[in-house]
């Protein structure tokens, strides 16, 4: 057993968590470049939500608006 | 409780007549069996020894195969629609439709399951084994299937869904089934625990089964 | 601001907007401060430096846990309370669950490789964490096979909780099933015990990973309510036009 050299296995295992967690914080931070492109692009557009115009006047409307 | 009297044989009528589909569940349980010895070979020691495993793993493929008619032909036509609405309590006329379901899917593989032993070189006690881990252990898998057939119900295509959501629950039903089998067979294990804890897991989807079934379908449909 | 005005959605959204940033920097000077310890840990007697692996193993095999058990109670939320957020709670867990116990069975199997001789054997560990790396997989399929978020929600939800009570019988069964078919041959991480100079990394990279699993997952539901947003107002855009 100690004739195996482990360190290729240990250097694996940190970047297979590496390369996992790097992929994590991509989708993550692509998803929400994406997201935010699609509503400023609709924005443009004039598509608000209600919720949005009315929200000085209303602050319970706010509360009750769905996600 | 008339109503639900009427309800199992009706689910018991539409599946053996015509288009219902019962049977078609142990024709593929014979099929599988008849397939594993074309991959493995015809070695009889080596089938003796894994018959169990497969004869468990085919009827489990074959439960699963019938588990999404369970409730979405009574979607399709509306019928659910009326069990919903009825004052009797979803979660009893869930568990009639299982039973229903079980004794005409289920019940017939446990039926089948000594002769096509017998193609996989089983002897008579490792048969009564064989046969009576499945007799316990079969309403377990349609109990637990079942909950996957309610949150398919409305999806097109839920069949291979429901396989992928369901076989990773079955895990514990297969390991104390094949392991009670085994302990027949090889006689190497007490036959008593895993049997028990089979019997445990059966009256434990029983209970669980129907509440989430009932629960997934008033949330789907509505 | 207390819990409840966390539970409107666009509340929250400024509670991600601020907050992310501070959890962001706290994590990676726990990532720093813990694989700075982990490098320095000793070589274990037994398996040598291969310890190491434990410092990523066991706390992504935590999160795998933690993230189902996060779903869980989401579930409830979703069909008790019928609540939007705790939808989005439960839909962004789920990937980040599944990738955490990827990265478990990974590190687990690169560890085996020189511990055991083989990439994967059927120990109770691995195969308990292989059948929940199965079930997140059937979670995520059902989230996108359904297309309506609430419904797919509501469906989600049931199979979580499902899950949540099947994950103990399985581990159960599974932990039977490996002590009758090996018993022997598999090291047992409690049979020896773990010395201090181990265990303060291994705790110090477990809160790390936590730290990383909540600012994911806050990141992850801010995407998944401007996404639910998009989409209400393409299907608004779509009404008015047609």
């Amino acid at each position: 057993m100690e004739a195996i050299n482990h360190l290729p296995f240990i250097v694996g295992a940190y970047a297979a968590a590496f390369v996992v967690i790097a992929g994590l914080i991509a989708w993550v931070m692509l998803d929400f470049r994406t997201q935010r492109r699609a509503l400023a692009d609709l924005e443009m557009r004039g598509v608000t939500r209600r919720s949005a115009v009315e929200r000085p006047q209303r602050p319970m409307a706010e509360a009750e608006e769905k996600v | 409780m008339t109503s639900l009297g009427a309800l199992l044989i009706r689910d018991m009528r539409l599946a053996v007549r015509v288009g219902g589909g019962a049977l078609i569940g142990v024709l593929f349980f014979l099929v599988v069996v008849t397939l594993v010895p074309f991959a493995v070979g015809p070695d009889l020691a080596l089938l003796k020894r894994i018959g169990p495993a497969v004869l468990w793993l085919a009827a489990l493929l074959a439960s699963l195969l019938a588990l999404d008619r369970l409730f979405a032909v009574d979607h399709e036509d509306g019928s659910l629609d009326l069990l919903l609405m009825s004052k009797t309590p979803l979660e009893l006329v869930v568990a009639v439709k299982g039973v229903a379901h079980w004794l005409t899917t289920g019940l017939p593989l446990v039926v089948a399951a000594p002769l096509i032993g017998l193609l996989l070189n089983l002897d008579a006690a490792a048969q009564a084994g064989l046969v009576l881990t499945l007799l316990v252990g079969t309403p377990a898998l349609t109990f637990i299937g079942m909950i996957g057939a309610a949150i398919a119900v409305a999806l097109r295509r839920g069949g291979l869904l429901l396989a992928v959501l369901v076989l990773p629950l079955t895990v514990p039903v297969l390991i104390f089934g094949v392991a009670a089998a085994n302990a027949v067979l090889l006689g190497a294990a007490p036959f008593g625990t895993p049997f028990t804890i089979l019997c445990a897991l059966s009256l434990a989807s029983l209970v669980v089964g129907p509440f989430a079934a009932a629960a997934a379908l008033r949330q789907e449909i509505e | 601001m207390s819990l409840v005005d966390l539970a409107n959605p666009s509340r929250f959204l400024k509670f991600a907007n601020r907050a992310l940033p501070w959890l962001g920097g706290v994590t990676v000077i726990a990532f720093a401060f813990g694989l700075n310890q982990a490098m320095g840990a000793p070589d274990d007697y037994q398996q040598g430096a291969t310890v190491k692996i434990m410092f990523l193993h066991v706390p992504s095999a935590w999160l795998g846990m933690l993230a189902w058990g996060i779903m869980s109670i989401a579930a409830l939320g979703t069909l008790v309370w019928r609540h939007p957020l705790a939808d989005v709670a439960a839909k962004a867990a789920a990937p980040i669950g599944a990738a955490f116990t990827l990265l478990c069975l990974v590190t687990g199997s690169l560890w085996g490789r020189p511990e055991w001789g083989t990439y994967w054997v059927w120990d109770a560990r691995l195969t308990s964490e292989l059948v929940l790396f199965l079930l997140y997989l059937g979670v995520i399929a059902l989230w996108r096979t359904v297309e309506d978020p609430s419904r797919a929600a509501r469906a989600a939800a049931i199979l979580t909780l499902v899950g949540a009570v099947d994950l103990p019988i399985i581990k159960f069964s599974v932990d039977w099933w490996n002590t009758l078919h090996q018993g022997a041959s598999v090291f047992r991480l409690g049979g020896s015990t773990i010395y201090p100079t181990i265990l303060m990394p291994l705790l110090v990279m477990a809160v790390a990973f936590t730290l990383l699993f909540v600012t994911l997952h806050i990141a992850a539901m801010r995407n998944e309510i401007l996404r639910r947003r998009v989409r209400t107002l393409r299907l608004m855009q779509a009404q008015a036009t047609s």
